[in-house]
């Protein structure tokens, strides 16, 4: 650590986090419609604004598709805008994620990850956020409270950097993380307010300034926008690794596009997004003490997707057990298998691989049922065949 | 009131717009900017306005414009809104928000529902081809009843919309507006008029604005302003305004013009005039005296007696 | 290969689509959409300007002394020609 960063240790929730941060980021517009596991996010913020403690506008809209609606408004106004939402809420709002993204309206987002319906579930996975994966937005995925609340922080830096103009999600685990309360160092007020600083917009909508926001493009023009989206994608990391190296000064916590935990002389490895590492840590350091070299893989940066990184930390493994939490129906893996399986291509490494689904709907996947993966991914290692290479973990028959 | 001479020559929308000849909603757009007395932000829902006035790289507007989606309007005017009003902007810049009927009546609704009953300061102005015109015609909420469009069609059995127009002012005086009000595009004075009182109002108002369309309609591109004009003197449309609850009209017609005079340059009516559908073409006639006698006796005039016909 | 090749690329767009120039619709002449077009007796026209309201255009300007008709933009709708109160407009066929 550089120098003495002094955090008061605050017990908070996710949900809780991630409202205090919003608050301590100074955004000017938030819109708020409540969604099981994220709504405690807006009624936190709804305490703030009730009691003067911030100078935010809050708009209690009508659906969720007003909520993102209302903050491409507000964002194209010049304005730093919130909002959170979850699953159903997130499908609801699914073509505005491509207005902001098409619009490049810097929005920062919080979905506390639930399931899609239907059967209707309120519980934890991650269908809500890889439904939409394709939208064009950077996702960010925390595994505890204390990330759930530095990485709001960051994304307001990583989304308004004039190279990027992104909107950023930032996702967590609903009830595993939403709901249980933590100790979460909370960085100073004027020291966050110099680290977000304020926003400077590159265009906006200005009386005397007139332009022109979303008109119609035809094909001779389409492709362009798109492919204007894609550098500014592939422009992110540099950002998202600057404003990390900024964050850790302030806080003493450094973040990268992936968090590995005794990867360096592992046999096998899980690779996972979310809370589900936690247990993964768990389990690997007691299978080390057995002599068992297995290592965790945790995502941060999930798109843009580090293949690079990804493949250089899998290049030194036998095999990895990628877990998904959700389900890409009528498609070879899970979603994060996949884009694992497109980098093994694309980089030539020779990982073995293998997709494990579990953790659908709020289900909780246990240490034994996470040793029993690591037994697998370190059978794969020592050479036997993958016969099922995706396979549902804690499902009954 | 207002005299045209006073009215600004600057257009901040248009030439070079690609609107249909004759189009109602593009004279209604240039109306509405020249009656605009602070800087504007315009919203515009997707439809034949948005869509024909900014194909890109050309705009047609000369002031700060944004069109996001559908049904969205009204929430994108209400974020912008509230940027302003956490600038303490708010009083500077009128915002006003364009939406046609089919993204107010239907899938508009909810959002302009939100916004209303939040009291955002902005003007909402729809304007009304009376359907889904920008994809080709189809009913939406806004279509007479009896009107023939590419969803109701008028076929042998069904004689084309089978259901009454939605009463959207009515809907917006539920939510407690202080002003809202309809108006016809070939009046233009007490449409300028209107458009001024909306924006002068410090939460939202309201405008539904008849702006008929000669190609949906199906009639000559010329006959655009005396068709508007038609509309309210048969009692069709009636123009009024609602202020603080209390209804006004605003165009008294106690002699109207028989309805047949604005339905027959009209294609969309034509099949109403066969012998088979006679009892259709009484049934809009009585719809529309209802609906006069409804909106005469919302605003304290006598009973009016119904058009001799 | 696009055969769009004379309009401009990605990297000089300016992002996200935004038009940063108003008014930028000005280069597009409407007025050879025409199959008529409106002609003024000037002598007629009191400058009572309800063609001016009216045009959705506009391609009618307001003169000194008259109005005065923008050929450049006018689709030939004809509503100036109805609406005139002294019929001071004729829809004559494009030549």
């Amino acid at each position: 650590m550089t120098k003495a960063v002094s955090q008061q240790i605050v017990g908070m929730n996710g949900d809780e986090a991630v409202a205090f941060a919003a608050k301590q980021a100074n955004v000017d517009v938030v819109a708020a419609y409540p969604i099981t596991p994220q709504t405690i996010i807006v009624e936190r913020f709804s305490d703030y604004v009730a009691n003067g403690e911030v100078d935010t506008q809050f708009l209690c809209v009508e659906s969720e598709h007003s909520a993102l609606s209302a903050c491409v408004g507000s964002s194209l106004a010049g304005s730093r805008v919130f909002t959170a939402t979850s699953s159903q809420g997130l499908a609801l709002m699914h073509e505005v994620l491509y207005l902001a993204s098409g619009l490049r309206t810097p929005v920062v987002m919080a979905v506390v990850n639930r399931a899609l319906s239907a059967p209707i579930n309120i519980h934890n996975d991650h269908s809500d956020m890889m439904g939409s994966r394709d939208c064009g937005w950077i996702q960010l995925y925390a595994e505890n409270a204390q990330e759930a609340y530095d990485l709001t922080l960051q994304a307001f830096r990583i989304g308004e950097d004039r190279n990027v103009s992104l909107p950023v999600t930032v996702n967590l685990d609903g009830f595993t993380i939403s709901h249980a309360m933590e100790g979460v160092a909370v960085i100073e007020d004027d020291q966050v307010s110099k680290f977000v600083g304020k926003r400077e917009p590159v265009y906006k909508l200005d009386p005397a300034k007139p332009m022109t926001f979303g008109p119609l493009t035809l094909p001779d023009y389409y492709s362009e926008f798109k492919r204007q989206q894609v550098d500014a994608m592939n422009s992110a990391p540099t950002v998202i690794a600057a404003v990390a190296n900024e964050f850790k000064k302030i806080s003493g916590r450094q973040y990268s596009a992936i968090s590995a935990f005794n990867v360096e002389d592992a046999d096998a490895a899980i690779m996972c997004l979310g809370s589900i590492a936690g247990t993964a840590r768990t389990v690997a350091a007691r299978l080390r003490q057995k002599g068992k070299r297995v290592g965790v893989i945790k995502i941060w940066q999930y798109r843009p997707f580090p293949t690079i990184e990804i493949a250089r930390i899998l290049s030194n493994l036998k095999c990895v057990a990628v877990i998904d939490r959700a389900v890409s129906f009528g498609a070879p893996y899970g979603a994060l298998c996949n884009d694992i399986a497109s980098t093994k291509e694309l980089t030539g490494i020779k990982t073995k691989m293998f997709n494990v689904i579990c953790g659908l709907g709020g289900r909780d996947v246990r240490p034994t049922e996470i040793e029993y993966i690591f037994e697998k991914s370190l059978a794969c290692a020592s050479g036997e065949p993958i016969d099922d290479p995706v396979s549902f973990v804690g499902v009954r028959a | 009131m207002v005299t045209l001479k006073e009215l600004p020559t600057t257009e901040l929308f248009g030439p070079g717009h690609r609107m249909c000849t004759g189009c109602g909603p593009a004279a209604t757009t240039r109306m509405t900017m020249k009656a605009l007395q602070k800087p504007a932000i315009i919203v515009n829902a997707t439809g034949c306005l948005e869509v024909a006035s900014t194909i890109y790289p050309e705009t047609a507007w000369k002031v700060p414009w944004v069109h996001t989606l559908f049904e969205n309007v009204a929430a994108v005017a209400a974020g912008i809104e509230a940027s302003l009003q956490k600038e303490g902007k708010a009083d500077t810049v009128d915002i006003v928000a364009f939406g046609g009927d089919g993204g107010t009546f239907d899938i508009g609704i909810q959002a302009l529902s939100g916004a209303l009953e939040r009291k955002h300061d902005f003007t909402y102005i729809c304007y009304d081809n009376e359907a889904y015109m920008n994809t080709g015609i189809q009913r939406s909420g806004a279509t007479p009843y009896g009107a023939s469009t590419t969803t109701t069609p008028a076929g042998s059995k069904i004689p084309g919309k089978m259901d009454a127009k939605k009463d959207l002012i009515g809907i917006c005086v539920a939510h407690g507006v202080e002003y809202a009000a309809t108006a016809s595009m070939a009046y233009w004075n007490d449409y300028i008029t209107k458009v001024r009182k909306a924006a002068a109002v410090k939460g939202p108002a309201v405008i539904h604005v008849l702006a008929p369309c000669p190609l949906g309609w199906r009639f000559e591109t010329s006959e655009t302003v005396r068709l508007a004009k038609l509309a309210v003197q048969t009692r069709y449309f009636p123009v009024y305004e609602v202020e603080n609850g209390k209804y006004k009209l605003s165009i008294k017609v106690p002699k109207p013009v028989p309805l047949e005079e604005f339905l027959k340059p009209q294609g969309r009516f034509r099949h109403l005039f066969a012998p088979e559908f006679t009892n259709h073409l009484e049934e809009l006639k009585r719809q529309v005296e209802s609906n006069w006698s409804r909106i005469s006796q919302l605003s304290g005039e006598a009973a009016v007696p119904p058009t001799v016909s | 290969m696009s055969a769009e090749e004379d309009k401009p690329g990605w990297t000089s767009l300016a992002m996200g689509a935004v038009l940063v120039t108003p008014g930028s619709a000005e280069r597009n002449k409407t007025g050879t959409w025409r199959l008529k077009r409106p002609v003024l007796d000037a002598k007629k026209c009191t400058n009572c300007l309800i063609c001016w309201i009216y045009c959705p255009e506009p391609a009618i300007v307001r003169g000194a002394k008259t109005i005065e008709f923008n050929y450049d933009y006018c689709k030939g709708c004809g509503i100036c020609a109805v609406e005139c109160p002294l019929k001071a407009v004729s829809m004559m066929e494009e030549t």
